[in-house]
């Protein structure tokens, strides 16, 4: 659960990177040419099998611990709990749920028309690319999508700002040093994949 | 002061429980709500009805025999403290007061505000403890052991196994409780020895009674009477990695 | 006609306990398995019993009320353990460990019990940490020590403020062991209501399941009784709600002599009671002595203003304050014994110089000590101790001066024993609190858990085999003979009988006043009409108590008001019995201070020539009075003196 959370991170970083080359330049082949790296390159190929069983993993893992959860305490109280807690530790799988519809629409919108082709092709220099940069940018400039997509971004960040810091403490890493910094970090972190994930529609959007 | 009681009663457990509401006049803020709930008990007593049910014995917060949910939250709305030691100055003239059992599978209903709680005694009986047969321990003295190690071992130690972890659990989990014992003995020399097998029998133990799984949530250690830390759970984690390799 | 027989081993002192170890008989291996003991409680005494007669082979069957071993009122215990270690290089000895404890206790417990107490106190500290107790260290990894009242070294073992729920919890967990090793039965919430006797000798009890009310039945090869004291007779005391006294008492009327029932401990610094509700005492640990030091104002005017509530402790400047125990002892200053400081807080508060609103107070100050050791020194010794005075008091004990009053904390009388912890029915032992063996009229702080985990780690384990060794040709027997069909029924009656009355008050009401009688006439001052007064108000209260309680719900179902009556109807029996030895006992001695007898200053004065002896009373039936039989003290190895702290 934790080690396929820390994974899952790792890979935010990677595809926001990639993403933001969507505004950071002008030109539209510079993140074509990425994603066709991204999609052709061997390793890069093995590496999708294993980021997809990452996020089986992590969302089996969530539903079979969810449901183990919800069994240990068959009677619920009537008067919520009102301990002063993690506040969004306890609605990750809520946090979760959203983030999986949002995911399902994302694998619909690119990935499985990128895979199975029903995206509008370019050539450039003999080599057939996904313009899937024009595709992003025809996308973001409706309000309600970008409206949908900052939205679920938001709600990733309240998924990751407990659990990258509960990743740690479940793999057993706690410390009176270091573990203020694990927690800095995920602020920093999460603040970070929102803004920059977020930033792109409303880049796109108000250009 | 004036109170109005909003109690689980539950007469047992092939009957269905149910809210009763009750209203107490002129308690003294002085009293503890343990004493509150004798008071409410005398008059439930002189009236023909049958008093609420609740564990307690020590009335000084150590036994750990009590413990119930008070206005969502195990122990009440005072920190560091367990029900007994809790006094009706932290509440206010006219609060309503709802009161509920502990609720989590492991821990089975009694009556009214009684649960069974001795899911934890099974998980230290699993193997909470120093394999040591009396007369056979070597002088106190013989190791030295690391100030820093027997505080910490102390503060672990200092578990009244209560249940309040597992009660204010969203998940009803246990970890903080077998955290506690795992890094009490795992801390000191004399625990290390059998740390290995204590810390992986406690666990598959404590999956086995039906407690949840642990989310990092923290609702434990807020709620927990003697501030047993959330690092016991990233101990016990660390030792069963260790264990497992 | 019972004969007192202490069956000391010959021998010289400090050769007793060993040359005992030597010549006892003992059970082979084969045999142990075959022998049940029945062990009733699982505080300190029981449960260390019970892990270590399982490790040994026996079969064990432990009981407890609570709805866990580890609940027991051992674990309340704060301050700490006593042993002769002399880590601190500063003279400490098992001599010197025996003789405090001897004249701690006034000179009125048994010079070889104590002895060997002090022997075995090392071992203790040894089992203890092998199991992983967690007691304090020095930096250099070594035990750390602290000292206590009534003595001038430093051999208190400790574990913050909460170790004897430390040591419990070491106890607990050697008991778990042998639970999961299948050696040891456990049954929680399953309370003792009598105890059967087969041919004379103990071989039972009859225990009533708490949950379901039902009446169940166990054998056993012995009994050993671990149930802690009785110090709730009093209504208010720092003893746990549900602590009674039914066990020793069925065990009394079955004929096992009950040991100086008048020593009761007072214990100095408790919370003061603050108002008529109050349930129950809770104590501040001893060890508060050792830095906070205690005063009443000098002026009874400023003693008035306190009262009223006009001025705070802090208000009065330090010419006007009587630091009454510096005063009058000062060698040991707020150190002296528990019956000393107790009888001193009692004696300027009936002054009129106490300091709450009840005029039922004293300070307990460390400002001093604060300032000589800084507010962190201070936290970390005593801070879990401040923070639980806060929450009850809502004072700020750093800021103001503590508010202390003597409560009702110990029971140094129990059950007579002799030095095999065996009683005077065969087959019946008894342990820890629950004996009368080793405080003499008074116990010294640290020295409970000391005895408690003695017994049960090092002694009973030995004696015990000493009776079963005669036993391994008793097969197991099975408990449908009528000896067990009459105790059942006893049992059945008396329950039937209380739920039947369907009187008027409550069981607490009743309690309440069978409380206020103890205290005001059996309590830390008694005189002679005042004892007989008491014995003619309990008589009284009793009569009432049979005919007029109330008791709610259902004979055999879960039933708290129910389990309270039953236990206040033995506490009646007992409260008298108390009366009648206290004044029987015409000295002051420790905790028993008879008004009639002190010196000029208004200290203890005893009188050896005539009460140097263990009052042992015989039950001769419901109607009759108790039988008195006395077992003489020898000292050959300390001089009895009086004791002086000054």
């Amino acid at each position: 659960m934790s080690l396929a959370g820390i994974f899952l991170i790792t890979f935010l970083l990677v595809h926001m990177g990639i993403n933001l080359l969507v505004i950071i330049f002008d030109d539209p082949m510079v993140y074509n040419r990425a994603a066709h790296f991204m999609s052709s390159n061997i390793l890069i190929k093995i590496f999708e099998i294993v980021l997809f069983g990452g996020l089986l993993l992590h969302v089996i893992f969530a539903l079979i611990l969810q449901v183990q959860n919800w069994f240990a305490r068959p009677r619920r109280y009537n008067k919520a709990n009102y301990s002063n807690t993690s506040f969004f530790s306890k609605f990750m799988i809520h946090t979760a749920g959203i983030i999986l519809v949002f995911l399902i629409i994302h694998f619909i919108d690119f990935y499985f028309r990128v895979k199975f082709g029903h995206s509008t092709m370019i050539h450039v220099d003999g080599v057939m690319y996904h313009d899937l940069a024009t595709e992003i940018v025809d996308k973001f400039k409706l309000l309600p999508f970008v409206i949908f997509y900052i939205a679920a971004f938001i709600f990733l960040g309240f998924h990751l700002i407990h659990g990258f810091q509960s990743a740690f403490k479940t793999l057993g890493l706690d410390h009176k040093k270091y573990t203020p910094v694990v927690q800095a970090l995920a602020f920093i972190y999460t603040v970070v994949v929102v803004a920059g994930y977020s930033i792109i529609p409303l880049v796109i959007y108000f250009k | 002061m004036n109170l109005k009681l909003k109690i689980w009663r539950q007469k047992d457990t092939q009957n269905r429980g149910k809210f009763v509401n009750y209203e107490l006049r002129d308690i003294s803020p002085d009293s503890s709500f343990l004493e509150m709930l004798d008071i409410l008990n005398e008059q439930l007593v002189t009236r023909n009805e049958e008093p609420v049910v609740f564990d307690d014995d020590c009335r000084e917060g150590i036994c750990g025999a009590c413990g119930m949910y008070i206005n969502g939250h195990p122990h009440g709305p005072d920190t560091l403290i367990t029900v007994c030691q809790l006094h009706m100055r932290k509440f206010k003239n006219g609060d309503t007061i709802v009161i509920e059992p502990w609720r989590a599978r492991a821990f089975p209903m009694i009556k009214d505000l009684m649960v069974d709680r001795s899911a934890f005694d099974t998980l230290i009986q699993e193997g909470g403890y120093v394999s040591v047969n009396t007369g056979s321990a070597p002088d106190a003295n013989n190791i030295p052991i690391k100030k820093e190690f027997a505080e910490l071992s102390m503060d672990a130690a200092a578990c009244i196994g209560c249940g309040a972890c597992v009660a204010a659990c969203k998940n009803a989990s246990a970890m903080l409780f077998v955290g506690a014992k795992v890094s009490h003995l795992s801390l000191l020399p004399q625990g290390k020895v059998e740390a290995r097998e204590r810390v992986k029998r406690l666990v598959a133990m404590m999956d086995k009674l039906g407690f949840g799984n642990c989310t990092n949530t923290g609702a434990c250690e807020a709620e927990c009477p003697k501030g047993i830390n959330m690092t016991n759970i990233a101990r016990l984690n660390r030792e069963y990695y260790k264990a497992a390799f | 006609m019972v004969k007192l027989h202490s069956r000391i081993p010959e021998g010289p002192i400090a050769e007793k306990w060993s040359s005992y170890i030597s010549n006892q008989n003992l059970v082979n291996p084969a045999n142990k398995r075959k022998l049940d003991i029945i062990i009733v409680g699982t505080g300190l005494a029981g449960a260390s019993a019970a892990a270590s007669l399982a490790e040994m082979g026996f079969k064990v069957k432990a009981f407890c009320y609570q709805d866990s071993p580890r609940r027991a009122h051992s674990i309340s215990a704060q301050g700490g353990i006593n042993a002769a270690k002399n880590y601190q290089n500063d003279g400490d000895s098992i001599y010197r460990l025996f003789f405090d404890t001897v004249k701690g206790g006034d000179y009125r417990s048994r010079e070889a019990n104590v002895y060997r107490l002090a022997e075995v106190s090392n071992q203790i500290i040894d089992q203890c940490v092998a199991q992983g107790v967690p007691f304090a260290r020095e930096y250099g990894g070594t035990l750390d020590n602290r000292s206590f009242g009534g003595a001038l070294v430093s051999r208190t073992f400790y574990a913050r403020g909460q170790t004897g729920q430390q040591l419990l919890l070491g106890a607990y967990q050697a008991l778990s062991r042998q639970i999961k090793k299948g050696n040891v039965e456990m049954y929680p919430r399953m309370e003792m209501y009598n105890m059967v006797m087969v041919d004379g000798k103990a071989r039972g009890i009859i225990g009533r399941d708490a949950i379901t009310g039902k009446l169940e039945r166990f054998s056993a090869h012995a009994v050993v009784l671990a149930t802690g004291g009785y110090g709730n007779v009093f209504f208010l005391s720092t003893m746990a709600m549900g602590a009674n006294a039914s066990a020793i008492w069925q065990c009394y009327k079955k004929g096992a002599l009950f040991g100086n029932p008048c020593f009761v401990q007072i214990h100095p610094t408790c919370i003061p009671v603050h108002g008529d509700y109050q349930s129950k005492l809770t104590l501040m640990s001893e060890s508060l002595r050792n830095d906070g030091r205690i005063w009443v104002p000098n002026k009874k005017e400023d003693a008035e203003r306190l009262q009223k509530g006009e001025i705070s402790g802090v208000d009065i400047p330090e010419e006007d304050r009587d630091y009454y125990l510096e005063r009058r002892y000062p060698a040991f200053g707020n150190l002296v014994p528990r019956d000393v400081a107790s009888r001193a807080a009692k004696e300027r508060c009936d002054a009129g110089y106490g300091v709450n609103s009840s005029g039922l107070a004293v300070f307990l100050d460390f400002k001093d000590a604060i300032e000589r050791l800084g507010k962190d020194v201070i936290k970390a010794k005593y801070g879990n101790l401040f923070q639980m005075y806060e929450k009850i008091s809502d004072d700020n004990p750093y800021e103001v001066p503590m508010m202390i009053y003597p409560a009702i904390h110990y029971t140094m009388g129990g059950i007579w024993v002799d030095y095999e912890l065996h009683t005077t029915i065969p087959g019946l032992f008894a342990t820890g609190e629950s004996n009368f063996s080793d405080h003499g009229a008074n116990r010294l702080g640290a020295s409970a858990l000391m005895q408690g985990l003695a017994d049960g780690y090092f002694v009973l384990p030995y004696t015990i085999q000493n009776y079963l060794a005669d036993e391994i040709n008793t097969p197991r027997f099975a408990t449908d003979i009528p000896e067990f069909d009459a105790a059942e029924k006893e049992v059945t009656e008396q329950l039937e009988k209380l739920m039947a009355i369907k009187g008027g008050q409550t069981v607490d009401t009743l309690h309440k006043r069978l409380g206020k009688i103890m205290w005001d006439y059996v309590g830390m001052a008694r005189n002679k009409e005042g004892l007989v007064k008491a014995r003619e108000e309990i008589i009284k209260l009793k009569e009432e108590f049979w005919s007029d309680v109330k008791i709610t719900g259902e004979l055999d179902d879960l039933n708290p008001e129910l389990q309270k009556a039953s236990r206040l109807a033995d506490f009646l029996e007992l409260g008298e019995l108390m009366a009648m030895d206290a004044l029987n006992r015409e000295e002051s001695c420790g905790g028993h201070f008879r008004e009639e007898f002190q010196t000029e200053e208004g200290e203890a004065l005893r009188n050896d020539k005539d009460f140097t002896y263990v009052a042992a009373w015989e039950f001769k039936g419901p109607e009759k009075d108790p039988v008195l039989h006395q077992e003489p003290l020898n000292f050959e190895y300390i001089e009895v003196k009086q004791r002086n702290y000054k």
